[in-house]
């Protein structure tokens, strides 16, 4: 089998799991419980919040373990507005967020909240132009994804953090497809939250976080013991937070190097698409891009159908993300950057990972051209 | 997935057993060799339907030749999910050499039938082949002299 969906998931890493399996047998006691054999459990945990402090470039204190990138996405958004309701009820986003910030904006404005959603351009960045004037004393949230899951296009959160500074507007930035794949600090980013997900960096599933910057004003969204600062109530994921904070240090490490690899595959992949097969759209290569991401629009062509003959030659890639495939409505992503339904109906992701070589490239991109070509010959667009 | 360093990591592989999806290999064999894809010349063509789904971007062509009341020859072509070709592939086998009569009273829950089921969400699909050669008919009857005569 050639992976090429990393966007989607990633394989957990043999390091990670050798360091989640003690926890996993052994050490399964509760990080809460007095005893001794508890506080083994709250050490591998606070050891973990450490580590990801010290990658994130925060406190300890500023890391909230969660159990997806969703749910760091739902506790910073929904957390913000419930803690500032009494001040506004205003949220800025964008087109091109993943559903898990859209839709929760989605049901909070069900609930009265305004929501100003950011356009973006037809390279895939979103247009920051409209940002200043979009913002009102009843602004309380802005979020902004750092780079995209469909298209890699990374956004300029940097830019906006300056742009918010010093004005009580709380800024979150969804980095679930950045983290451990760019070289940076996030939380040096400006932002006053910031998510990941344990699962696309090479960590275990079910295993997030959300750095909070101190004195961020934040409701609990599951609310029961005081686990996790009182910010994430629940029994603590003892091996997937080691798992996360493991795999996030690995990735970390090798983020710079990885990327120029990735970004030489990636450039391997376009060109020699480019070579072998016409009429393709390459959204997003514009601009700058997480080095993995490829999002390419074949004319003519349905993307389920590329997606379902690449799987029968044992090939995996998506269209658009994950979570949209089985959903007949083509992707919000690729229709705000101006890309008709049709062309967004047909586009395919590819994205590279660690244990990508060029000869998966080279076999892929060779699939993809017989495959494109048959389609192309029964097409009757 | 994660393959040892040594050797590339091929040996590492795990077998590859076949994709796991939502479609049934009929419906995968149909989507991998179509049947009757093309389109029939202007002299053979004696109906010809062009049907869309707006709901999801899929569109399809169907091309029939009639003679002696029956469906002589049928064509298609498919802009779709597997689901779109795959039906539209089962309704051109269904259609060649029946009766118009019969033709009519094709169903998409035929056409799931004779491909042994799809996936719920993507029965809207199989409309697509039904409502094409329905249209075609009525192209071809909108030609036709007078009730049940064929163009000369």
């Amino acid at each position: 089998m050639i992976y090429l969906d990393h966007n989607a998931t990633t394989p957990l890493c043999p390091q990670v799991l050798e360091a989640m399996a003690p926890y996993l047998s052994g050490h399964w006691g509760n990080p809460s419980s007095p005893y001794r054999f508890g506080s083994e459990a709250r050490a591998a945990v606070e050891g973990a919040r450490g580590r990801v402090a010290g990658c994130l470039g925060c406190k300890p204190s500023e890391v909230v373990f969660t159990a997806s990138g969703t749910e760091s996405d739902n506790l910073a958004v929904r957390g913000v507005s419930r803690a500032s309701r009494l001040r506004g009820n205003h949220i800025v986003t964008t087109a091109i967020e993943h559903h898990a910030v859209l839709n929760t904006c989605k049901a909070l404005e069900a609930e009265g909240y305004r929501v100003t959603c950011l356009p973006a351009s037809p390279a895939g960045v979103v247009e920051i132009s409209g940002l200043a004037a979009s913002l009102t004393p009843e602004t309380v949230l802005v979020t902004v994804m750092h780079a995209n899951n469909e298209t890699g296009v990374i956004q300029p959160v940097e830019e906006i953090a300056r742009m918010l500074k010093g004005r009580g507007i709380v800024f979150h930035v969804d980095a679930v497809q950045t983290a451990g794949k760019l070289p940076c600090r996030l939380a040096e980013l400006g932002a006053d939250l910031v998510s990941l997900s344990g699962h696309k960096l090479y960590g275990p599933k079910g295993a997030a976080a959300l750095y909070v910057r101190e004195g961020t004003a934040l409701c609990p969204i599951i609310t029961g013991g005081a686990h996790e600062l009182g910010l994430r109530a629940g029994t603590e994921n003892v091996a997937g937070i080691v798992g996360l904070s493991t795999a996030l240090e690995l990735a970390a490490a090798s983020s710079q190097e990885e990327g120029r690899r990735l970004q030489g595959l990636r450039d391997r992949l376009e060109s020699m698409v480019r070579e072998k097969i016409p009429k393709v759209k390459f959204n997003g290569a514009a601009v700058a891009r997480v080095p993995n991401t490829s999002s390419l629009s074949f004319e003519s062509v349905d993307g389920e159908s590329i997606v379902l003959a690449l799987d029968l030659k044992g090939i995996c890639v998506s269209t658009g993300s994950a979570c949209s495939t089985g959903e007949p409505e083509p992707s919000h992503v690729l229709l705000a950057m101006g890309l008709t339904a049709r062309e967004a109906q047909g586009t395919v992701r590819i994205s590279l990972g660690r244990d990508t070589r060029a000869d998966d490239v080279d076999a892929t991109v060779e699939a993809l051209a017989e495959i494109v070509e048959r389609l192309r010959s029964i097409s009757s667009a | 997935m994660t393959r040892p360093s040594a050797d590339g990591g091929k040996a590492g592989r795990p077998a590859y057993s076949g994709p796991v999806i939502y479609y049934n290999q009929t419906v995968i064999e149909h989507f991998t060799r179509p049947r009757h894809v093309g389109e029939l010349t202007p002299g053979e063509t004696d109906g010809f339907g062009l049907v869309g789904d707006p709901s999801c971007g899929d569109q399809m062509k169907l091309w029939i030749c009639v003679r002696s009341g029956r469906i002589a020859k049928i064509a298609f072509k498919s802009f779709g999910c597997p689901g779109a070709i795959a039906t539209s592939s089962m309704l051109t086998v269904l259609a060649q050499g029946k009766s118009i009569e019969a033709a009519k009273n094709i169903t998409d829950d035929d056409v799931i039938e004779a491909l042994g089921g799809i996936p719920e969400r993507k029965k809207h699909c199989s409309l697509l082949g039904v409502r094409a050669l329905k249209a075609a008919i009525t192209d071809w009857e909108s030609m036709q002299v007078g009730p049940g005569k064929e163009r000369p």
